[in-house]
């Protein structure tokens, strides 16, 4: 109780304050706009938020991270063209119900939905977090190099259909986190004598390059549109009193968000997987799914926003990012010298309870903002590509040069930015290379000061936790090349596979 | 509707024209990089193999090129699909606008970040066709709106341009802090 007054009076502060703000506003205004997304806007602000205090930077990135779902389902509704590669699976039934005259009672019910997936994984983590704080101590550098092993694993094994990409993609991660003078001997690793390689490749600057200037040559070498999306009347709070009656799928599609978030590696595209995949089985009309059912929208939109408070977890209890997001925040607690794991969670509970309580409260903040701005943002939606590829690659020098002021570091990350445009079009994966970056680096550290200990190679996994974690490790190989053989044997022709679903999941 | 049966169809992503353009670069790059492994990491006498400088590097190579090859073979058996000297012509469109990019970034310790912005963010937008003075003076006013949210409010470190320093005394100090 006491930690929970103290983080209240850690966001008392009218800087924390305007960050929440902005950052969810901000949030929804760049999720409902395609083709920005979280990603692209946290890479941006990441160098800006360095001079802030950590509590104001993070409830800025967090808003961001937390609201641009709702911003993205508004596009997906309206013009069948997610906002966010996550409400994906919002088309699939949002758009029937536009066309069918619905628009209002889709967005209605997809805000309630986000409302509720996202309130119900934060409650859940305000509730789990005295067991985690009982649980993260025990997590000692064996365990930890497990659990990131495990996590860079999975994010390759999430791939499917692309293992050996996002393999190699996650390889690459590891590899350019190496280049430059390593902290230990002192020795240059991939330098090739040229003195601006010698301080490593920044994190910063390669997400930047990739996720932001990569997108904005994409829209830049691309063809020219201004996405047309007709305004909505109506009310948008019928949606809560029609979240009631299926609160069964509801709070399913929230706990399958809650679960698979908390996974590194595995996010949202898994965890609306499963919940679409429960509430069309367990539906009275599954004919609908697909054709404008509000379960189905339930489903999509509940289980993806129950994901960002549920990613935290890895994140601020074992310091292991599990997405790429979670991944750019590290980079601010670094900074700061937070070091995220379970020394936080043991020393300043105040500090991860002010978290919780900023991310329940941008979820009210965005919907509220949404009951009155939806129609001002479908305004927003329609600036023509091209002219915003400039927008983005205006500001991704500022995020860049803020850095450190150097060009170097732009030429780079332009470097970079075409290496992720080149991935972009081949429809490869990016999150594996910042995966790999930052949990090869935790991968390295943590070996190394293991090994120190270890005398045999079951040494490493004879304490329970890092006995589970390994088991887990065989165990998830050993069903993915059962999943691969059984799926050999039923696969569908390519026919009968729908593209455009898959196309837009980038990233 | 069924848009997917089994759990690999729902995340499976596709090939690409140019695909197998990307296996073969990525694969000869890895093995290059490999190659070096003597050249440019050390080998410590007396430490243990997992603390070795060119342990991680030696692991993360080796399953780069592992899976690169497995990639380069899925691709090469793969049926191929058209467009994909298009699709390479289109990567090497974006480096005109690396050039705009690194332009910018080399004119903003000059002229100082609010004069280089307006000017980048107008000259791309013409050169992207919009030509109306109507999204010229839109392009200008992002410009400053960036200029104002990040430097002058978020005050984020970019230095003033060679230009601030033949500005009246008052003037420059102003514009040194806040543009």
């Amino acid at each position: 109780m006491q930690n929970l007054i103290d983080g209240l009076q850690m966001l008392a502060q009218w800087q924390v304050v305007l960050a929440l703000l902005v950052g969810s506003v901000g949030g929804v205004i760049i999720g409902a706009i395609p083709g920005v997304g979280a990603a692209v806007a946290i890479a941006i602000l990441l160098p800006a938020t360095f001079s802030m205090e950590p509590i104001v930077g993070l409830t800025m990135l967090l808003g961001i991270y937390g609201s641009s779902m709702y911003g993205g389902a508004i596009p997906a509704i309206l013009i069948n063209t997610p906002g966010t590669a996550v409400n994906a699976l919002t088309t699939y039934d949002g758009y029937p119900m536009t066309k069918r005259g619905q628009a209002a009672r889709a967005l209605s019910l997809a805000y309630s939905a986000s409302f509720f997936g996202g309130v119900f994984a934060i409650i859940c983590l305000i509730v789990l977090s005295p067991v985690l704080a009982m649980i993260a101590p025990h997590f000692g550098s064996r365990e930890i190099f497990l659990a990131a092993l495990l996590g860079i694993i999975l994010v390759v094994l999430a791939h499917r259909g692309q293992i050996f990409a996002a393999g190699m993609l996650a390889a690459f991660g590891v590899f350019i986190n190496t280049i430059g003078l390593e902290p230990v001997k002192y020795t240059k690793r991939y330098t090739f004598d040229q003195g601006w390689l010698s301080s490593g490749v920044d994190l910063i600057v390669v997400v930047l390059g990739i996720f932001a200037i990569s997108q904005a040559f994409a829209l830049l070498v691309g063809k020219n549109e201004s996405p047309d999306a007709r305004p909505v009347s109506g009310s948008l709070l019928g949606g809560f009193k029609e979240l009631l009656g299926h609160k069964r799928i509801a709070s399913a599609s929230a706990s399958f968000g809650v679960v698979m978030g908390m996974i590194p590696g595995v996010g949202e595209f898994t965890a609306q997987f499963m919940s679409y995949t429960y509430a069309k089985k367990t539906s009275k009309n599954p004919e609908l799914f697909g054709d404008g059912s509000p379960e189905g929208l339930i489903a999509s939109e509940a289980a993806n926003n129950a994901v960002p408070g549920a990613a935290m977890i890895p994140l601020l209890a074992l310091g292991i990012p599990g997405e790429a997001l979670t991944a750019m925040m590290l980079s601010v607690f670094y900074v700061h010298n937070v070091i995220p794991g379970p020394q936080l969670f043991q020393n300043h509970m105040d500090f991860v309870m002010a978290l919780y309580i900023a991310m329940l409260l941008l979820n009210v903040i965005v919907l509220i903002f949404l009951m009155f701005s939806t129609n001002l943002l479908t305004r927003i939606i329609q600036i023509p590509t091209r002219f915003l590829g400039m927008v983005i690659l205006t500001l991704s020098f500022v995020g860049v040069y803020s850095l450190r002021n150097s060009a170097t570091d732009c030429a780079i990350a332009a470097g970079f930015g075409v290496f992720g445009l080149v991935l972009k079009r081949l429809n490869l994966p990016v999150v594996p290379i910042i995966l790999g970056m930052v949990l090869g680096g935790i991968m390295e550290v943590k070996l190394r000061s293991a090994m120190a200990r270890v005398k045999t190679p079951f040494d490493f996994i004879d304490r329970p936790i890092a006995a589970i974690l390994f088991g887990l490790i065989v165990l998830i190989l050993a069903l993915h090349v059962r999943t691969v053989i059984r799926e050999h044997k039923e696969r569908l022709s390519e026919a009968e596979i729908d593209h455009d679903m898959h196309d837009s999941q980038q990233g | 509707m069924d848009r997917f049966k089994t759990f690999q169809d729902m995340f499976k992503r596709y090939r690409r024209p140019g695909d197998i353009v990307f296996s073969v670069v990525f694969l000869v790059f890895s093995l290059f990089m490999l190659s070096q492994i003597g050249e440019q990491t050390v080998w410590k006498k007396g430490t243990k193999l997992f603390a070795q400088p060119s342990f991680w590097p030696a692991v993360s190579l080796g399953f780069m090129s592992f899976f690169a090859i497995l990639h380069l073979i899925g691709s090469a058996c793969s049926p191929r699909i058209e467009g994909r000297w298009s699709e390479v012509l289109l990567w090497f469109r974006s480096l005109e606008y690396v050039a705009w990019f690194l332009v910018y970034v080399a004119a903003v310790p000059v002229i100082g970040y609010l004069l280089a912005t307006i000017i980048f963010a107008v000259l791309l937008s013409f050169r992207l066709g919009y030509f109306s003075l109507k999204m010229g003076l839109i392009a200008a006013l992002t410009g400053i709106i960036v200029v104002l949210l990040f430097k002058t409010f978020l005050q984020v470190k970019v230095p003033g341009g060679q230009i601030y320093e033949y500005l009246p005394d008052g003037w420059r100090s102003f514009m040194l802090i806040y543009f």
